[in-house]
Formats: C-alpha cells, sequence, structure tokens
C-alpha cells in the first residue's frame, strides 16, 4: 500500500448502505435517478444513501432464524436474490438463471451418496432435510467477483446430514457434484466449464456448523430454480462458488477432490477459495466489496465469521492455501 | 444523392448507432429495468461499446478500399471520438461507482494488476488521439500526425487484452472481436508490403493510419 487508505464511506454503517428492499416503482426511480444525479456532484457514497433513502419497500417478513439476526437489517430483497445469479448452467450472464432455467425440474430429484460411507445409497431431498429438522438462518454471502448479498436461507445443517449418513475414517474430503442436463440447462450446450460442476470441502469444513444445505429461501420451503433447486450449498465463509447448487452427487473420498473453478483457473481459484481481504484476485482486489445495486463495504476475513473457522486454518499460510 | 448529402446520411446513422447503447441504459435505469448490480451493467456496457467502436473506427480504411466507398472515410474521426467516449464513460464509472474515487485503491489497481493496467494504457492511449483529432491538429503536425495516430493500433491491442482479461471464464466474445482486428491488421500488412513491392510509397496524411 502506497497510500494512506481514505475510505469516505467509513462515517456510514453497513446498514445504512444496503438497501432493505428491492421493489421500486418506476415513479420513485425517477425520483432515484435524480438524486442520483445530485448525488454524482456530491460524493459517491450519497448515490447509496439517496437511493435507499427513496422508494425502498420493506420485502416480506422472514422469521425467526437460528443464525444471524445481526444481518438481519442488511438483507437484500427476494427480487435481488432471484435475478442476480452466477449459475453458469444457464448462461454466464448474471441475468440468465433467472431468465432460463425454467424448462429445469427439480422434482423428482435423487441424491446419490457414495464412498467412504456407511449408510451409502440413493436419498430424496426430504430423506437428507426432513421436515423437523428445517431451520432458517441468514448469511452473507460474499462473491470471489467483490460484491456481496444478505441472503435468508432455509434447509439444514450438513453437519446434521453428515452424521446420519456416518462417513467412515477413510473420508477426509466431502465432493459435491452438479446435475448435468443439456435438455434443461442450456449453458451446459458449451464447455465454458468442464461439467459436471464439482466442488468440496475438507471433513472438517463440512462439519462445521455454519456450513448449510440449504432447501429454501426468504422463509420458503423451496428454492427457485436459479439459486440451485432443489437441494444446495451454503458456505458463507467462503467464496460464493463453493455453495455448489443442485447436487446430485455427495461422496466421501480420502483425497482433496477435484473442483471445477480451480480447475478452470489454478492460479485464480484455490481449493479452500476462503473469503480474505489480504489476499487478492490476480485480476482484482478482495479487500472490498460491492453492495447491490449501490454501496460498498470493507471484506471480513473470513467473511466475518472468523470465531467459527479460524481453527481450522490455524498454522495454514493462507497465502499459499487460498 | 450528391456527395454531401451522402457524407450528411451516413454521418446521421453513425450518431444513431453510437448513442444507442447510452439512451439504452440511461432507458433502463430510469424504468427501474437495470441489473441487480447496475455498476457492473454499465461498466461491461461503456466497454465493450467502446472496443466495438474503436474496431469499427479501424475497419473504415479496409471497407473503402475494398468496395471503393470513399464516403466512409468521412465517419471514421466519429467513430474514434465516440470510441473515445465511451472510453471516459467506462474510466468514470469505475473511477466513481466502483472505487469510490479511493485514489490509493485506484493507484493499486493500476499498478499491481494487469488487467488494469492495460485498460489504462488503452485509455491513456487514446487522450492524444482524440485531442489532436481537430482539423487545426491535423494541419499542424502534418506528416506527425499520421505517425501519433499509428497508436491507435497499440490502444486496441490494449483494449482487447483488457476486455479478455475482465471476463471470467467466457471469453468467445472477445475473441470474436479480436479475430475481427486481426483481420483487419492483416489486411492492412497485405497492402503495405503490395505496396512496397511495387516501389512506390505515397503516404496522404491522414490515411495511413486508418
Amino acid at each position: 500500500m502506497l497510500f494512506k487508505k481514505k475510505r469516505p464511506w467509513d462515517t456510514i454503517p453497513s446498514s445504512e448502505i444496503t438497501p432493505e428492499s428491492l421493489y421500486v416503482d418506476r415513479r420513485q426511480f425517477m425520483g432515484a435517478s435524480m438524486a442520483f444525479a445530485a448525488g454524482a456532484v456530491v460524493r459517491p457514497d450519497s448515490v447509496g444513501e439517496a437511493a435507499r433513502r427513496l422508494g425502498l419497500h420493506q420485502d416480506p417478513e422472514v422469521g425467526p432464524v437460528t443464525y444471524g439476526e445481526n444481518l438481519r437489517e442488511d438483507l437484500n430483497t427476494w427480487e435481488q436474490v432471484t435475478t442476480y445469479n452466477n449459475f453458469y448452467e444457464f448462461g454466464t450472464r448474471k441475468q440468465d438463471p433467472a431468465l432460463y432455467s425454467g424448462d429445469f425440474q427439480p422434482e423428482p430429484w435423487t441424491v446419490e451418496v457414495t464412498g467412504a460411507v456407511k449408510n451409502a445409497g440413493t436419498y430424496s431431498v426430504e430423506d437428507l432435510a426432513p421436515a423437523d429438522r428445517i431451520e432458517d438462518r441468514i448469511y452473507r454471502l460474499r462473491c470471489v467477483e467483490a460484491w456481496s448479498m444478505v441472503i435468508p436461507w432455509r434447509g439444514v445443517a450438513l453437519r446434521d446430514v453428515i452424521s446420519r449418513l456416518e462417513p467412515t475414517a477413510d473420508a477426509k474430503y466431502v465432493a459435491f457434484e452438479t446435475a448435468v442436463r443439456p435438455s434443461e440447462m442450456p449453458g451446459v450446450r458449451r464447455p465454458i466449464l468442464d461439467w459436471p460442476y464439482r466442488e468440496g470441502l475438507r471433513i472438517d469444513e463440512a462439519a462445521n456448523e455454519l456450513t448449510f444445505l440449504a432447501t429454501g429461501l426468504y422463509g420458503r420451503d423451496d428454492l427457485p430454480n436459479q439459486n440451485g433447486a432443489p437441494l444446495r450449498l451454503v458456505v458463507p465463509w467462503k467464496y460464493g462458488f463453493k455453495s455448489i447448487k443442485s447436487i446430485v452427487r455427495i461422496s466421501f473420498v480420502e483425497e482433496q477432490p477435484y473442483t471445477t473453478w480451480k480447475a478452470s483457473a489454478p492460479n485464480e481459484y484455490g481449493f479452500y477459495a476462503n473469503v480474505n481481504p489480504n489476499v487478492d484476485h490476480p485480476r482484482w482486489s478482495q479487500a472490498r466489496e460491492r453492495l447491490l445495486p449501490f454501496g460498498r463495504r470493507e471484506t471480513d476475513m473470513f467473511n466475518g465469521y472468523t470465531e467459527m473457522v479460524e481453527h481450522m486454518y490455524r498454522g495454514m499460510d493462507l497465502n499459499r492455501w487460498y | 444523392m450528391s456527395a454531401r448529402a451522402r457524407a450528411v446520411a451516413l454521418k446521421t446513422v453513425v450518431w444513431a448507432v453510437c448513442l444507442a447503447p447510452l439512451v439504452w441504459s440511461v432507458w433502463r435505469f430510469v424504468r427501474g429495468e437495470a441489473s441487480v448490480d447496475p455498476v457492473e451493467e454499465w461498466l461491461h456496457r461503456s466497454g465493450k461499446t467502446a472496443v466495438l467502436i474503436l474496431v469499427a473506427s479501424l475497419a473504415v480504411t479496409p471497407l473503402r478500399r475494398w468496395f471503393a466507398w470513399n464516403v466512409l472515410q468521412k465517419s471514421r474521426r466519429l467513430l474514434g471520438l465516440f470510441a473515445f467516449f465511451y472510453a471516459v464513460a467506462h474510466v468514470g464509472v469505475y473511477l466513481y461507482f466502483e472505487q469510490g474515487l479511493a485514489w490509493s485503491f485506484i493507484w493499486e489497481d493500476v499498478v499491481e494488476r494487469p488487467f488494469i493496467l492495460s485498460g489504462t494504457l488503452a485509455f491513456a492511449l487514446l487522450v492524444p488521439l482524440a485531442v489532436t483529432s481537430t482539423k487545426g491538429w491535423i494541419r499542424r503536425l502534418g506528416r506527425n500526425w499520421v505517425r501519433l495516430h499509428r497508436l491507435v493500433y497499440v490502444a486496441a491491442a490494449a483494449a482487447l487484452l483488457h476486455y479478455t482479461w475482465g471476463q471470467k471464464a467466457d471469453i468467445r466474445d472477445p475473441l470474436l472481436v479480436a479475430a475481427v482486428l486481426a483481420a483487419l491488421m492483416a489486411a492492412r500488412v497485405w497492402w503495405s508490403v503490395q505496396k512496397r513491392s511495387r516501389g512506390g510509397s505515397r503516404v496522404r496524411p491522414g490515411s495511413a493510419a486508418g
């Protein structure tokens, strides 16, 4: 760092930067646009502030949560969460998953559980995420592209699922795989990535109290297709690409599994992919993140979940194991 | 149609086509239809438009020669200036919305990341070209104007590199544009070789650096 960091938005709490709601009608947007133009001559921060003050309604209530109550006021809206997605199986643009996932059939669905595990077999979504285990949690999702959203998930703790599956001592890692259905997923008809999309966690990471298997969103029992229906991973202290969607296979393995983005660009994306403001992506900084639609915040170590996860990485060189 | 009328018609079309991306962005924003991440949308659209118009400006001379359609030459400066206009918009969105005018971060970005550096280089090279695009400067610089404006090839290559590095995985679009640029450059090299083999070297100011 050559100069002292000056961050003009330091004075504004993050809760005021992130708009609480998304739905903005046209007249309000006209007003916001003018405020936006006015903001342009004042200072950058006032843009987000103006957008927040003008024309933002509250989203439907999310009931009590078992985790993340402190993030409630920062929640992104249903519309934001369901129209801005990275899900390359449906196209590489952010709006593509919402536009082109309509043909996808998340029902019926089975998940194959294989490898070093006592209860290997084929499971339904309800088997893995039984109704009596379902809870709501609010997590911040930090994308490796340096934006973040705050999302209320519904689902089950993965550690709960794992303990019922009973992995053996050979299970050092857990590997996940996304469905590949060319007739329903237009993105997989081109070799943008090496399909199927694959991700993985160390077994202790998978069994961490934070690791979540989501089956619903925003107080609803099901996931929209673009968000990874019917079943997806949520690993809040890691970059978003670790949170693999539409899972069809879970394997308990001894060696570190193949992971898609690491294979695609090993110098840019690692196996661990822990959110870390001190280790930049080769092409952009990870020190800060954009809050959508307008806003900025400094990125927290482990995305703010340090207390629950840092013990797993003690003694590891995080510059090397990015 | 008279030559003058054809030039006016051509310029009208250029203005309409080149302003369309700007109008589209403003329209979407005002109607509340912009992306959830408008900053990303504006960055991508302004950058892509700048590159496309820049390549279009480099296509003017080859197309004029292939089709002997001399009126096309009248659109070259306008295209170059529109490319610069979108480059300014792109840099402005980056500085203001992406970085919030935090100059220490911006400096770090430029010096530490080849992706940003290549874009900065492309933009920096376009500045003197835009400044010297007036009749007065063309006259004053004479033959040196042609030499100076050959920088546009470096700027285009740097912009293409920046465009390609800006993609996460899907580089089909930048590769397509790069292929077009390569074809345009190949045509220039071919003509230059032919001219040399004929022994003549008749460089006319304002025509060599297409």
